[in-house]
């Protein structure tokens, strides 16, 4: 190991002797960007990785708005010509619509919003903001990295293989199985497991290396109960994808002995239960959404308190709330199940349950007006995304209330409100949080400023692009629109039409983004180290922008006066 | 959605808003549908003239144009969802979302740097954050009540001689079969476009035989699935049951008056999972005994199982045979 290590450090960081003098000295590129052991420029590669990502799963959205903008099918025989088949069957259009729906799912929970969240935000920020000079296994880091690149390839080849009707994995983000077993002959459905099994094991690593990092890594006086609130919300994730993911790796490997090896787990002709696949899912699952948005509520605490110039209101109630969203998640899964023919009781214990999550959300809507309240807030772009946040998440919160009651969900079970539902916690809210963090520490990152004009403008169209898409959902899923339907009956042809002009609406506002960056790094000022003054209190302002290739080589102290 | 129907919401809303002891109501059940285990002669009557699918009503059963609210509900379980749903839940999610955006707006406009330059070092206070654990608790608990006798009306058993009617889901059509009736099954496919539209019935929903059910009575639902997992869905009954490959689902299913209510298939099930459509037509007794004598092999549910289907006025012997018939089949 030494060997191999010190190997490493003469390609990286040049001769030892001279490391500590010149410590801003770089590797090469090819050992800077595909050797990395540093976690800033891993967290880089994850965000520039998740927005490629967010790139193709919102193209493939687009896709799907347009098909839905009118009764009848218009563009998916386009679409699939597009992607090699030639004059395809009526049939493998509607494929096609499935695999689309699969891959739009699959891309945005495990390749965009995980690896932006935990990826990007958490290694950019956790080790800096405790006071640590970087994370506790840093190749183990880049392993966990490119095994998600790794995972989102398999993903993509999957669609050019044949999965049955077509080509593609049309089995929807959940695989069901017997559909993604004895439904879907072909490859695509093994490729698109074994890309959840690569990238599941680079988040198991992940977690394992942010516990650790959080555990032992922390400045002399960061105590628990010091850290930042994003820190505690990376720590809760982490432990979180730790309990969880292992679970969907049995069930996914289960699929694939299913399908490839004739065991019959899932398979009721050999005493299995496909119902048993949708437990160990949804046990996975459930905690899963809770992944993506618990970095995100950290994000929104730490941009309220720094513009609010306050310290977070309950900051002990805010980092416990977070956890007991945590442990509740773990036993609230079957809401996603309640017209599988699960019993009275059952029903009614986990309708009580998931009902029991809103109070700890509650807390947390409620402590960060009351941060806001008594403060001197400057509406920096940050700012205004955060409390466009706070509010798109409290109506994508209380339908939740709704959802959770076992016999209003029997009419609402699949349908289009919970799309609706499920986009305003995650697209509206886990997104809304990414772009706040982003323009939070973008210039922190590239050491330039973004236009806050822009940055505004892009708030605004998006605010109202997104609720034009997806809050006609509401009336879609009321009215009985089943989701991941390719076409509808032309009662439901208004609110559909109007949701794909929502949807152009948000697209443009993402060229707005983009020309930010552009405009960044072309013509942006330099950034300072704490270039949103007062407030800012954590330890990523007390750096350069952007920080040192390595920092706190001598630790911070935290004092007992110290405030997070 | 017409502006009538708008203010018909808000009216319905607007009433039980007046009312707070409305929070404490809930519709009763209907009673009608549970014969209590006695078959009365009107059951074996046959209305003459055979069979003809009935019409749908425009906008009952099936989606409105531009609607924005719960298509309206024809089940005992269905009106007291939806009911739950207009004067509680609806009520609760628009007054926390109205509650939050006012917050917000006041923090906005009181705290900003321009009218209060000096923040204050606020960051505890218990006794208001024992109250915000606790207000949601008591709100929940509002929810709490109704939504579990909701749950347990919607598990309500059917009685022993209930009819049995079997959905099963295969790729890409249903088939109901009614083992009461002699067994015979019927296969749904969707219609054609043109074909729906000739019919005069909604694109998309409408199928070429239909699931007929008697109205009025409690029918025994039960669903399977025949490769993968598909659901059994009619929006206007308020009613879902997935039909999963190696069991069967089963649960109550009660429609107040005739009509046709369509519905679709909601589990993601393959290529044509858009394609399968669901239309129940429930229809007063004679008329839906007529339709299951238009099958060779049919017989009236609870009749003896070698006679003739009895007429209306020697029911007597069936009354007797019909709770041996019912015990058998459960």
């Amino acid at each position: 190991m030494a060997t191999i290590a010190s190997e490493f450090q003469a390609h990286g960081a040049g001769d030892a002797h001279a490391h500590d003098d010149h410590h801003e000295h770089k590797p090469s590129f090819f050992a800077r960007w595909f050797m990395s052991t540093n976690h800033k420029d891993i967290g880089t590669l994850y965000l520039i990785f998740a927005i490629m990502a967010g790139i193709i799963g919102g193209a493939i959205s687009g896709l799907m708005r347009a098909e839905l903008a009118h009764p009848g099918i218009q563009y998916l025989g386009h679409i699939a010509n597009f992607l090699g088949i030639k004059d395809a069957s009526f049939d493998q259009q509607l494929h096609l619509w499935n695999v689309l729906i699969t891959a739009h799912g699959l891309i945005m929970v495990f390749f965009m919003v995980m690896p932006a969240m935990i990826g990007g935000f958490g290694n950019w920020f956790v080790p800096i903001m405790i006071g640590a000079p970087d994370m506790a296994f840093p190749r183990m880091n880049n392993i966990s990295f490119w095994l998600t690149v790794a995972g989102f390839c398999s993903l993509m080849l999957s669609a050019f293989v044949p999965g049955g009707t077509g080509n593609g994995a049309g089995i929807g983000w959940t695989a069901y199985a017997p559909l993604s077993t004895s439904g879907s002959q072909g490859p695509a459905v093994d490729f698109a497991i074994f890309s959840l099994h690569l990238a599941g094991a680079g988040s198991i690593m992940g977690a394992i290396n942010f516990i650790t990092t959080i555990f032992n890594m922390r400045a002399p006086g960061m105590t628990l109960h010091k850290m930042p609130l994003f820190v505690w919300s990376v720590l809760v994730t982490a432990f979180l994808l730790l309990l969880a993911l292992p679970v969907l790796a049995a069930a996914i490997t289960m699929l694939i002995t299913d399908r490839n090896f004739h065991t019959t787990f899932f398979d009721p002709a050999g005493g299995g239960d496909p119902i048993l696949f949708q437990h160990l899912f949804w046990f996975f699952g459930h905690p899963e959404v809770y992944i993506m948005i618990l970095p995100g509520f950290g994000i929104i605490s730490q941009i309220i308190s720094t513009f609010s110039k306050k310290p977070v209101f309950g900051y002990l109630g805010m980092a416990y709330a977070m956890v007991a969203i945590g442990v509740v998640g773990f036993v609230v899964w079957a809401h996603h199940m309640y017209t599988t023919g699960l019993s009275e009781d059952v029903k009614m214990y986990f309708t009580t349950a998931t009902m029991v999550i809103a109070v700890p959300t509650g807390i947390k809507i409620f402590s960060w007006i009351a941060t806001m309240w008594g403060g001197s807030i400057s509406f920096k772009s940050p700012m205004v995304w955060a409390i466009g946040f706070i509010f798109l998440f409290t109506v994508g919160g209380v339908t939740g209330v709704e959802l959770a009651n076992g016999g209003l969900d029997d009419n609402l079970q699949d349908t289009y409100y919970v799309v609706a539902h499920f986009h305003y916690v995650l697209s509206l809210g886990a997104v809304t949080a990414l772009f706040a963090g982003f323009y939070y520490w973008f210039p922190k990152m590239s050491g330039r400023w973004h236009s806050e004009f822009l940055a505004h403008l892009h708030f605004w169209v998006f605010f109202v692009g997104v609720n034009m898409l997806f809050f006609p959902m509401h009336f879609l899923g009321q009215q009985g629109m089943p989701r991941r339907m390719p076409d509808y009956t032309p009662a439901l042809a208004y609110w559909n039409h109007f949701a794909s002009v929502g949807y152009m609406v948000m697209a443009s506002s993402m060229v707005i983004f983009f020309v930010n960056i552009a405009y960044a790094f072309i013509a942006g000022k330099k950034a300072e180290g704490n270039y949103w003054g007062e407030g800012a209190t954590t330890l990523e302002w007390t750096l350069s922008s952007p920080p040192p290739f390595h920092q706190f080589e001598t630790l911070p102290v935290i004092s007992d006066s110290d405030h997070h | 959605m017409t502006l009538g129907e708008v203010i018909g919401v808000a009216k319905r809303c607007m009433l039980s808003f007046g009312t707070p002891a409305a929070l404490l109501w809930v519709p009763a059940m209907a009673s009608a549908a549970d014969t209590g285990g006695h078959l009365t002669a009107d059951h074996f009557a046959i209305a003459p003239g055979g069979y003809t699918p009935m019409a749908p009503t425009p906008g009952k059963g099936m989606p409105v144009d531009a609607g924005l609210t719960f298509q309206a509900q024809y089940s005992p379980t269905g009106i007291e969802a939806l009911w739950m749903h207009d004067h509680i839940v609806l009520w609760i999610l628009i007054a926390v979302c109205v509650f939050v955006a006012g917050l917000l707006l006041w923090v906005i406009a009181r705290y900003n740097k321009h009218a209060n330059p000096v923040p204050t070092k606020t960051s505890h206070n218990t006794l208001l954050e024992v109250i915000w654990t606790g207000i949601p608790v008591l709100i929940l608990l509002v929810v709490f009540v109704p939504s579990m006798k909701l749950l347990a009306h919607q598990y309500k058993s059917p009685p022993a001689n209930a009819l049995t009617v079997k959905a099963t889901g295969n790729q890409w059509y249903w088939s109901y079969s009614y083992p009461d009736n002699g067994g015979f099954e019927v296969t749904s496919n969707i219609l054609p476009p043109e074909e729906a539209k000739k019919r005069g019935e909604p694109v998309q929903l409408a199928a070429d035989n239909r699931m007929v059910v008697p109205v009025g009575e409690a029918i025994r639902m039960q669903t399977f699935g025949a490769d993968v997992i598909h659901s059994f869905a009619v929006p206007s009954l308020w009613f879902k049951l997935d039909a999963v490959p190696g069991r069967i689902n089963e649960k109550v299913l009660t429609i107040n008056e005739p009509g046709v209510y369509y519905g679709q298939c909601s589990e993601l099930c393959g290529a044509r999972h858009g394609y399968m459509p669901i239309v129940v037509e429930a229809l007063p007794r004679p008329q839906f005994n007529a339709w299951v004598m238009t099958h060779s092999g049919a017989k009236i549910d609870g009749a003896p199982k070698t006679a003739d289907v009895p007429k209306a006025a020697d029911a007597k012997p069936a009354e007797a045979a019909a709770p041996a018939a019912a015990a058998s089949g459960v």
